[in-house]
């Protein structure tokens, strides 16, 4: 059963808090030198799980071993070649970018000349050179979450946990983290990703566990889930509401599926197989002189991904309450 | 033309952030692992960086007491003691008392605070000597401590306060009180960690300590006050810091007084220290 070659070996992980069953029996395999992606929605137990294998909580059930370290018996071998960028930025606000860094750099037993120059050598591999010495709380969302990984790599680790490292980012700092975390697996660190997009872990994971109430229900690489539910949808809003029915037909024939109307009176979505048909389609609209305020062609949410798997949609709260204020916490 | 824009600018800075991410990689050799001591006192330098940038926090320490010793002085001075100049010499060392107790409370708004904003995440998962952030802060404080102190002192002095023992017995009376505070600081540390908001830390760590700093010998002499109260405060551990404290700047403090308020010192750490320890360790 124990493989020594991987980086995350996990079986039958529960985390109880009170009542709550946060993670319930989850099992885990992550190849070394890979990105691999958790997602869920809030509160389905992400943060649990990764606290748990970075030892920060302590398992009700089963068993882990992280680069072949018991998080249990071994949770200060464990703690020596990995690294935890938590969800909420864990980097000292009062403090400066560089004084963070330092700080690290010292308990970690660099000298201070050594943990000095190494802060500045990250402050400038993360673009963050100009705001050395500004407080992070002045920090923006992306700067600090920059900075959050930074901190993660002033001794380099095996393996890195991310938590979210993009939720609330614009979509340039997203990208910006994407790339670090591309440059990191680049280099053989192992990176277990939680995260509540899929187009994330599409874009960077080699595989994906989907989680919900604490449980993986499904499990594969990127292609193989977005194979079991339809690679995605195409989403028209019109000009003028009054021309949604013709519309609607117009992509039910060309597209050859059900046409979804939406909430919004101009809008409308169809599911799409490959991006080829889609253009014909909105070829067609224009044909048809169906004037188009904007389209999109994007991957399925997480919430088709959980129709798809579960049958009810992500759902955030699902009297979860006390289980996500004990991740928060 | 915008989306253009934009898609070109980040493809310039990107490939520079990631080159600059795998030479960062590549130089991040593992140091050999630092003694416990060395990781304290790096936890110390954050607990000063901090008094650095937040100077605020040195105000609301030491502003509410130089209020009670101006007011308590000309207030009640002339009332309670015959002369402002009398009652300052007997007060003085019981809001020198009062003022670095209060410091204390902020060791666990300020451990609170890291661990709502998830600072303490970070620190756990290093591979460090857990109770190094713990024992780290407390040296920082030590800082505070010594301000609230000297500020009190100074100010005594301005109004015309004389302490019979000198330089010595002032140092002296500043140590017992600072040692004193370390033990009491691990109390509020526990409270940091069992109460979900530094605001609640506050306000939980006043409302024991107003009392227990008022219900003392501080302002006024025990044997004025009704029976169960002044046995109240003869057992109140902050009555015998007083006293001490007392007696160390007036040249009258005895061997008992002083070994009774370090047993006191050492009783508290010995209760507070392993269980804050211990709470930290699942935070």
């Amino acid at each position: 059963m124990t493989d020594v070659g991987l980086a995350i070996e996990a079986s039958g992980l529960v985390k109880e808090f009170g009542d709550v069953r946060a993670v319930d029996g989850v099992d885990l395999a992550v190849r070394p030198g890979t990105v691999y992606g958790i997602l869920g929605p809030n509160g389905a137990g992400k943060t649990t799980t990764i606290k748990m294998l970075a030892t920060l909580l302590r398992p009700d059930g089963g068993s882990a071993r992280v680069l072949g370290h018991d998080v249990v018996e071994a949770a200060d071998a464990v703690r020596s070649v990995v690294s935890l960028t938590g969800q909420l930025a864990s980097v000292d606000e009062d403090l400066t970018g560089q004084e963070n860094l330092i700080l690290i750099g010292r308990l970690l037993g660099y000298s201070r000349a050594r943990a000095r120059s190494r802060a500045g050598d990250l402050l400038d591999a993360f673009g963050l050179a100009d705001a050395a010495s500004r407080q992070v709380k002045n920090y923006s969302g992306g700067m600090r979450r920059r900075l959050d990984i930074a901190a993660s790599i002033v001794v380099t680790p095996q393996l890195i946990f991310l938590d979210e490292p993009t939720t609330g980012l614009d979509p340039r700092s997203r990208s910006q983290v994407w790339d670090i975390v591309r440059a990191l697996v680049g280099d053989g660190t192992t990176v277990l990703l939680c995260t509540q997009y899929l187009d994330e872990a599409d874009q960077l994971a080699e595989g994906i566990a989907v989680i919900d109430r604490g449980r993986v229900i499904a499990e594969g690489t990127p292609a193989q889930l977005k194979a079991s539910v339809g690679s995605g949808a195409l989403r028209v809003r019109l000009l003028d509401s009054a021309q949604r029915d013709v519309a609607a037909r117009l992509l039910a024939e060309r597209l050859e599926v059900e046409v979804i109307r939406e909430a919004d009176p101009a809008a409308m979505t169809a599911p799409v197989a490959d991006a080829g048909r889609a253009a014909t389609a909105l070829a067609a609209l224009a044909d048809a002189d169906v004037e188009v305020a904007d389209f999109s062609l994007g991957q399925p949410s997480l919430d088709e991904v959980f129709m798809a798997l579960t049958g009810h949609p992500a759902e955030d709260s699902v009297g979860e309450s006390s289980a996500d204020r004990e991740e928060a916490a | 033309m915008t989306a253009a824009e934009t898609g070109t600018d980040s493809g310039r800075a990107e490939p520079e952030l990631g080159e600059g991410v795998h030479a960062a990689l590549a130089s991040g050799e593992r140091p050999p692992r630092p003694s416990a001591l060395s990781m304290a006192l790096t936890f110390g330098w954050r607990g000063l960086l901090k008094i650095k940038h937040v100077p605020e926090q040195l105000l609301d320490v030491t502003v509410t007491p130089v209020m009670f010793v101006l007011m308590f002085t000309y207030l009640f001075g002339g009332a309670i003691a015959g002369s402002t100049g009398a009652y300052l010499e007997f007060i003085l060392p019981g809001i020198l008392v009062m003022s670095v107790l209060f410091t204390t409370v902020y060791s666990g708004v300020t451990l609170n605070t890291d661990v709502t904003k998830g600072v303490v995440d970070r620190f756990r998962s290093l591979p460090i000597w857990s109770p190094a952030p713990l024992v780290g802060a407390l040296l920082g404080d030590a800082a505070r401590y010594l301000v609230a102190g000297l500020v009190i002192v100074a100010l005594g002095l301005v109004l015309g306060y004389r302490p019979q023992a000198g330089p010595a017995g002032v140092a002296g009376a500043i140590a017992l009180v600072i040692v004193f505070a370390f033990a009491l600081s691990w109390a509020f540390m526990t409270l940091g960690l069992v109460m979900r908001a530094p605001n609640a830390v506050m306000n939980t760590g006043f409302m024991l300590l107003f009392p227990l700093t008022f219900l003392s010998n501080a302002f006024v002499e025990p044997s004025t006050l009704p029976a169960a109260l002044e046995w109240f405060v003869g057992v109140n551990p902050i009555s015998h810091l007083i006293t001490a404290a007392r007696g160390l700047m007036e040249g009258d403090a005895t061997g008992g007084e002083i070994a009774l308020v370090l047993g006191e010192a050492a009783a508290l750490t010995a209760i507070f220290a392993p269980l804050t320890t211990w709470l930290y360790r699942r935070a």
